[in-house]
């Protein structure tokens, strides 16, 4: 990884998607240091882009809003849409079809409103068949929590305490949609979106983008350039659409499918990994990333921000750039901006770097709808 | 969306939420027993080829449900609502609880099934009665 680059997450909604990605695809080509003729394609994630914009084919104006004359395409799958789009990206370099990459996502989402926003989520779910039940996003996350205690027990106070450590991760974050700290009772007494989760379980709805200059080891040393830290891993996995027909209503066997390929691909196991960050789109979604991705076991991922296992001073540090919860969710950006975060994190120039500072071996977990896509990659200091 | 136009169809799917407002509701059933809803050619948990429709059981079991009180504008006068997935025999379904108060929808309820419309809109949702 030569480069990243990140907009503000929050709440712009006059700019334009294109505008949003072109901060973001700039700022990583400058911290690349490369000249925008080597960038061979654009690989671009977005979700909502017909919806919010009333705009597809959005490869090319992304391009062209970057200044990036070369073969553009668009990659959606739901939440991890730039997931994919980086998954896609490190195959190429590696298969030897590409020295130089832009990989990156944009979304624009509050220009809809809350109720126009909600109604753009949920097509990532079943429309016959979730939807049209009246299933919302946040719905659908509430239906795998109320699963989850009723399996395995657990409390909306051990869900605060998630929402509570994302915010304070954010407080430095200047990139993040909410530098404010919260408490477990700010949590609790919020009015519900969708029962057991409220409104301070759930993401904020979010305008950004991100961008990572992916470029092969032979480019980077006949160029001199700073990559210190790459994509050693790679993993995705996928599972039923509909919530209702999976084995499991409170696990997400997609992220451990993808974790167990991304951890084989680096050569790592769950002990290796010193910082994560994950697909915190509602607090629950972040206990059931924890346990697909053995950092702790089943059932036990409910209590591990509370316990502060994941906290900070924890063993290992989850979402110290605030997570989605926080740091807010462009949806087409997320997947992309975590690899950002985790990169500036290990190389030394995340505001949280401090926290992580003997820090090799990051994992970076991107989840679509309810969990029927997954991406994981693991990404790793070189010496 | 359907029900905005009386033109959309969604063969396979239209059928089946007319047979359960007939009372005379199914699934597809392989031959290892594994249940899903149409339109399929393929079952999702084998691939198995061989679908045949099957009668849907008339009684049914809360699994897990929430109450939704941010809607899309679609379900916006329809809120607080209970979405609930209950278990028909080999086969599961999302729809709306009906005729309890939502405060009172707990997992392990035993319901059947219906077909229903939508306050906002009008359009069908299957919904799930205490039984």
């Amino acid at each position: 990884m030569a480069g990243v680059g990140l907009t503000a997450f929050g709440a712009s909604p006059e700019r334009t998607g294109r505008d949003l990605f072109a901060e973001a695809g700039c700022d990583a080509l400058a911290d690349a240091a490369i000249e925008r003729d080597h960038v061979e394609a654009l690989l671009y994630g977005n979700f909502m882009g017909e919806l919010a914009e009333h705009q597809g084919h959005q490869g090319p104006l992304m391009a062209e809003a970057v200044g990036v004359n070369a073969p553009a395409t668009r990659f959606e799958a739901a939440c991890a849409s730039s997931g994919v789009a980086v998954r896609e990206g490190v195959k190429r370099v590696r298969n030897g079809e590409a020295d130089v990459l832009l990989v990156g996502g944009a979304e624009r989402m509050t220009n809809l409103g809350t109720a126009g926003a909600t109604e753009a989520l949920a097509i990532a779910a079943d429309d016959l068949w979730e939807v049209r039940a009246g299933m919302t996003f946040p719905g659908a996350y509430a239906l795998m929590a109320q699963a989850y205690f009723a399996e395995y027990g657990g409390s909306r106070e051990d869900l605060a305490a998630i929402a509570v450590k994302n915010h304070d991760n954010a407080l430095n974050n200047e990139k993040a949609q909410y530098q404010r700290a919260i408490d477990v009772d700010t949590v609790l007494d919020a009015p519900m979106v969708s029962e057991p989760l409220g409104l301070y379980d759930s993401c904020p709805i979010s305008d950004g983008a991100a961008a990572v200059v992916l470029v092969s080891d032979e480019f980077a040393a006949e160029h001199d350039l700073d990559a210190s830290v790459a994509i050693t891993g790679t993993g995705q996995g996928g599972d039923l659409m509909a919530l209702h027909d999976r084995e499991y209503l409170a696990r997400s066997p997609a992220a451990d499918e993808a974790a167990e390929e991304a951890y084989a691909d680096a050569d790592v196991d769950p002990s290796d990994v010193d910082v994560a960050e994950v697909h915190d789109c509602f607090t629950i979604a972040e206990v059931l990333a924890l346990e697909s991705l053995g950092l702790v076991d089943v059932g036990e991922g409910i209590s591990a921000a509370a316990d502060g296992i994941t906290t900070k001073g924890g063993s290992i540090p989850v979402n110290l750039s605030g997570g989605l919860k926080a740091k807010g969710h462009p949806v087409g950006a997320t997947g992309a901006s975590q690899i950002c975060e985790l990169a500036m994190l290990l190389r030394g120039d995340h505001p949280n770097s401090d926290v992580v500072a003997d820090a090799d071996v990051g994992l970076a977990h991107n989840a679509g709808g309810t969990v029927a896509s997954a991406v994981v990659h693991v990404l790793e200091v070189m010496e | 969306m359907a029900g905005d136009d009386e033109e959309v169809v969604d063969a396979g799917y239209d059928e089946w939420l007319a047979a359960v407002r007939d009372d005379e509701g199914y699934y597809l059933e392989c031959e290892n027993g594994h249940g899903s809803l149409p339109p399929r050619r393929v079952c999702p948990h084998c691939g198995s080829l061989a679908l045949e429709e099957t009668t849907l059981p008339e009684s049914g079991e809360v699994e897990t449900f929430t109450i939704t009180h941010v809607a899309t504008p679609n379900f916006s006068d329809d809120t607080p609502y209970a979405v609930s997935i209950a278990r028909f025999g080999n086969v599961r379904v999302t729809g709306q609880m009906r005729g309890v108060a939502v405060e009172d929808v707990a997992v392990g309820a035993t319901v059947e099934i219906d077909v229903s419309e939508t306050e906002t809109t009008g359009d069908d949702v299957v919904v799930f009665r205490p039984r």
